[in-house]
């Protein structure tokens, strides 16, 4: 009797000690936040209070994104160093998650915003993604103020500015610009062969055509992960189309089931006869490597391919592998623009502006960008800073056209691209063309407004 | 003092499945709750909308090509995946239980796989299953002129259109076969070979003195005592197999014209690429009936034949 007693005893105490702990640390957290928190700013107090997380006011600052790759980690630790050298004060939290081309880490942005607790500034690709998606959800604030103060509102191309706007008011800065028509090809198979980079689609079925017949595969596809299969019909909407044909696709000014998009899906259609074979068990950099070894001859990739050519192979642009627009789209550039912007319900949103403020500055872009191997979003930053191909792209940006990618999220919302990637999935293995048609558009009529 | 002693006794035990009861009751029932409200609203977008859209989620999946395609490929692969289990974790038991050399060097082998996780499984078979490289330049060396496709093949076996799609056996889902029997092999291997050491030789001695063959001894003797096992392994490979997702997304993912994958892949991409929360809800919901269709019985019996 007396030892069961002892024992319920005990037990109780565990669990009792155990709720405490449970409970306790949320509090503790937040006690502790106060007096960080205490004689920097009492604004920001109440709202650092609800989340608990360790970001007192002169804590702490949590950038969130999907760079873990290569090239762009190290421009976003490059980031976090110019910024903590400027705020030696705040600590960076570089909360990235890999994976899944960033779908991974959209999964976590989700459930967390959702929670109601956001981090303080995330990754997101510039157009129907930023607009479309959480500034809809009317979860962001604007920075228009933050564009004033800095001056910023000639220093990006309009174009790009609009891309981020949302009902006059500006909600994101562009961090880095992909251009993602670009074509790359092998120059020694070209000139072995006594071929000219093409640059119309006709041009390019004669280059295809003769390179098959040498027994070369002209073109390499990795689709593995659907969405190189999307960027490649991007690309080719946009050269059969015209910028504004293609523009007026997410407007709903021009039709899916319009002749114009049919004969862009022939032509889709044409170019998958030229890909290789076991397209469907590579991902985008075993197609880029394809034409790097000289197994291919072409791949149409973003920019981001660039820099896999240049880094991680180490192959030098023009020598090793050449590049130009992609069929019909020269002077037009179709952009990847990443962004971070400020979130609603932040604790501090101040520490979030300073850090914007680095992203957007000249500084802070030719930190970030020669290592990501992408091109500033600014109009005025240092071109000596990039190599053979970011200054040609540097230049071309300033005077092309701009149109947002599709397969990027920066064209259409994200059930409309995630429907279209499946479409075109499809359609690489069947080639029924009246049914990509009608995917698209029953997909366009319930996702476009 | 009487009083104080009953409750104590049974407050204790109470008390230590407290915890544990509120746990689950939140984490996973409250929650499969939440979903199942969910996959009934017109929540489609990053922006929650919970008015009720009644079957409209549901209607949308079931004409929809891509659901339609891993309800297929869940079915076969559900189907071989079992067959292979059973089948070779019963010969490689047998193997084994023949009194062999080396016993606990091949018990050991087989059993290693079970120790990986499946995104390692998925990884290493994609590259051992890759058509251009891995196993098929082996076969190639051995003078094989036409090399099998594995993941990447779209022929679909036996087909013939039903809903959306061309309903027959993807040969590209093979492959992923071959990766889980090889994973999850060890297992039966393991039950197995318990059950087998559990059948006293006696048994199996009087139906010898009775003149049963060997093939009889199995027939009448082996399986039917193994029956029980064999049904643990069916449920518990089942409800594996059934709600597959970290094998396919590492070794094939969705697969071209689908022809991998499985309504795991699709509700992950759909939420969370497509912002289609209520498809991906009515998606989860869908996976739990079909599970719950294969444990509910089983746990009746189960009960049944405790008490």
């Amino acid at each position: 009797m007396k030892i069961k007693k002892f024992t319920l005893l005990t037990i109780l105490s565990i669990i009792l000690a155990l709720f405490m702990v449970a409970c306790g640390s949320d509090e503790e957290e937040t006690t502790g936040d106060d007096q960080n928190g205490n004689g920097d700013s009492n604004g920001q107090e109440e709202a650092a209070g609800d989340n608990g997380e360790a970001t007192a006011e002169e804590g702490s600052l949590e950038i969130f994104s999907w760079w873990t790759g290569a090239g762009e980690e190290a421009g976003l630790l490059a980031l976090i160093d110019l910024f903590e050298e400027k705020h030696p004060n705040i600590e960076v939290v570089n909360a990235a998650v890999a994976g899944g081309a960033g779908t991974n880490a959209q999964a976590v942005l989700a459930s967390r915003m959702q929670g109601n607790d956001p981090p303080g500034t995330f990754q997101i690709h510039g157009g129907a993604a930023l607009n479309t998606g959480w500034v809809a959800a009317g979860r962001m604030e604007p920075i228009t103020d933050l564009y004033d103060s800095e001056g910023w509102h000639d220093k990006f191309p309009q174009d790009l500015i609009d891309m981020v706007t949302s009902d006059e008011e500006i909600y994101s800065v562009p961090v880095n610009i992909h251009r993602s028509n670009v074509l790359f090809y092998n120059v020694e198979i070209f000139e072995e062969h006594g071929l000219e980079a093409p640059t119309t689609f006709d041009e390019f079925y004669e280059v295809a055509d003769a390179l098959q017949a040498a027994g070369v595969t002209p073109l390499a596809l990795g689709d593995r992960e659907s969405w190189t299969a999307l960027h490649l019909f991007e690309t080719i909407l946009l050269g059969s189309l015209g910028a504004d044909g293609y523009n007026a696709l997410w407007t709903r000014d021009l039709d899916f089931d319009s002749p114009e998009v049919v004969e862009a899906i022939e032509h889709f259609h044409k170019f998958l006869t030229y890909v290789n074979d076991d397209h469907a068990a590579r991902n985008w950099q075993d197609a880029a490597q394809m034409v790097a070894q000289g197994n291919a001859a072409m791949n149409i990739m973003g920019d981001w391919a660039a820099g896999y050519f240049a880094t991680d192979l180490e192959l030098e642009p023009n020598v090793d592998f050449g590049f130009v627009p992609t069929p019909n789209t020269t002077g037009k550039f179709m952009v990847v623009t990443d962004n971070f912007g400020l979130p609603k319900d932040v604790e501090n949103p101040e520490i979030v502006k300073d850090f914007l403020r680095v992203l957007g500055s000249v500084e802070g872009q030719d930190v970030f960008n020669p290592l990501k191997g992408s091109i500033p979003a600014r109009v005025d930053a240092d071109v000596s800073k990039y190599n053979a191909y970011g200054q040609q792209t540097i230049e071309d940006f300033r005077e092309a056209v701009l149109t947002p990618s599709l397969a990027h999220n920066s064209a259409a919302p994200a059930g409309f691209v995630s429907q279209a990637d499946q479409a075109v999935n499809i359609f690489v293995a069947s080639g029924n063309v009246d049914q990509l048609v009608q995917a698209l558009q029953t997909a366009a009529e319930q996702n476009i407004q | 003092m009487n009083l104080s002693k009953v409750s104590s006794d049974k407050l204790l035990p109470v008390l230590f499945i407290l915890p544990s009861i509120v746990a689950i009751g939140i984490f996973v029932y409250g929650f499969i709750s939440w979903t199942g409200y969910v996959s009934f609203s017109n929540w489609n977008t990053l922006t929650p909308d919970l008015s009720f859209a009644g079957l409209k989620n549901y209607l949308f999946l079931f004409n929809d090509y891509r659901f339609q395609s891993g309800m297929r490929n869940t079915l076969f692969f559900t189907l071989f995946f079992i067959i292979g289990v059973l089948g070779l974790g019963f010969f490689l038991a047998t193997f084994i239980d023949s009194n062999i050399k080396g016993e606990s060097f091949f018990r050991n082998i087989f059993l290693f796989p079970m120790a990986l996780s499946f995104v390692v499984t998925g990884v290493v078979w994609q590259w051992l299953l890759n058509p251009s490289t891995g196993v098929n330049l082996l076969l190639a060396s051995l003078g094989f002129e036409s090399v099998p496709r594995w993941y990447i093949d779209t022929t679909i076996l036996f087909s013939f259109p039903l809903g959306q799609i061309q309903f027959g056996i993807p040969i590209a889902l093979l492959s992923v076969v071959i990766a889980a029997v090889w994973q999850m092999t060890g297992f039966s291997l393991a039950m197995y070979l318990a059950g087998l050491r559990a059948i006293p030789e006696e048994v199996k001695e009087a139906a010898r003195v009775d003149g049963a063959t060997e093939f009889q001894i199995y027939r009448k003797v082996i399986f039917p005592i193994l029956m029980p096992i064999t049904v643990s392994i069916i449920i518990i490979m089942g409800h594996i197999s059934l709600k597959i997702f970290d094998l396919i997304y590492a070794m094939t993912g969705s697969g071209s014209n689908f022809v991998t994958d499985v309504p795991g892949v699709y509700m992950f991409e759909t939420t969370f690429r497509g912002n289609f929360f209520g498809h991906g809800a009515a998606i989860a919901m869908i996976m739990l009936l079909l599970v719950a269709v294969v444990i509910v019985p089983y746990l009746i019996v189960s009960r049944k034949g405790d008490s």
